[in-house]
C-alpha cells in the first residue's frame, strides 16, 4: 500500500522534507503513517488531514491516500 | 461566493467594490455589507516583526474556506460572501485578508462576517512565519479575537 505523506510549516522544517512516499502493508491508521516517517511519538499539538479533510490519529487510511501532518493553523491576521 | 488566494498585493477595498459591482443579481436586494480587513502588524509578542511569509496547503485551504462560507450560508440569511486571503511574502501594513458579507439586513451580515473570520483563523490551513531581527519563528497561537 502506498501513501503520499505531506508536512507543512514548522513540521516541514523539522522533518527536512515537504513530501514523502511510503509503501508498506502494515499501515492502517494516521498513527501508523506517522510511525513510518518518524521515530518520535506523534506530538499532541500536531493536526492531521487525510485527503485534505481533518482527521483523527485513529482515522483509517487506504492505498493511494494523501496524509498530511501540520502544526495548529494561524491564518487571518490581527 | 468568491474565494481567492492571492500571491500579489491585496487591495481589500477595491476587491469589495469590484465584487459588489459584479454581483448584479443581488443589486437592490442587499441592504447591508459587513466587511473585515486583517492587516499585518509590525509587532507580535513583544518583538518587532520585519516581514512574514504565509504558507498554505494548496487544495485543502481552498476547500476549507469554501466549507466555512457554505456553513455561514446555512446559518444566516446572507446573499453573498467574498474572501480574499494573501499567501507568500508580506510586510507590515500589508492587508492579509478581507472578508465581506452581503445580506438584506445588518444582523446577518455582521454575524456571518465574524463567523467566517473566526472559522478561517481556527480551521483554514494557513501558517505564518515571522522574520524578526534575531531570526525567524513560526507563529504558534492565534491572538484572541
Amino acid at each position: 500500500m502506498a501513501i503520499h505523506v505531506r508536512f507543512f510549516a514548522s513540521l516541514r522544517e523539522q522533518m527536512g522534507a515537504s513530501d514523502k512516499e511510503i509503501s508498506s502493508d502494515g499501515i492502517l491508521t494516521v498513527t501508523d503513517v506517522w510511525a513510518s516517517v518518524s521515530d518520535r511519538p506523534l506530538p499532541d499539538s500536531i493536526l492531521y488531514a487525510v485527503n485534505m479533510d481533518y482527521a483523527e490519529s485513529m482515522t483509517a487510511v487506504k492505498d493511494g491516500d494523501e496524509v498530511a501532518f501540520f502544526p495548529p493553523v494561524t491564518g487571518g491576521g490581527v | 461566493m468568491k474565494i481567492v488566494l492571492l500571491k500579489s498585493k491585496l487591495d481589500p477595498w477595491k476587491e469589495i467594490v469590484d465584487y459588489q459591482r459584479s454581483i448584479e443579481a443581488h443589486h437592490g436586494k442587499f441592504g447591508a455589507t459587513a466587511s473585515f480587513v486583517g492587516t499585518m502588524r509590525d509587532f507580535n509578542e513583544g518583538d518587532c516583526v520585519v516581514d512574514m511569509t504565509l504558507e498554505h496547503y494548496p487544495g485543502m485551504t481552498e476547500r476549507h474556506l469554501q466549507k466555512i462560507v457554505e456553513s455561514a450560508e446555512q446559518k444566516w440569511q446572507i446573499l453573498d460572501v467574498l474572501v480574499v486571503h494573501r499567501i507568500g511574502a508580506l510586510r507590515p501594513n500589508d492587508p492579509i485578508v478581507v472578508v465581506a458579507v452581503w445580506s438584506s439586513h445588518r444582523g446577518a451580515a455582521f454575524d456571518a462576517c465574524r463567523f467566517v473570520m473566526e472559522q478561517l483563523k481556527s480551521k483554514a490551513p494557513f501558517w505564518k512565519k515571522e522574520s524578526l531581527q534575531q531570526g525567524g519563528r513560526w507563529v504558534e497561537n492565534n491572538t484572541a479575537g
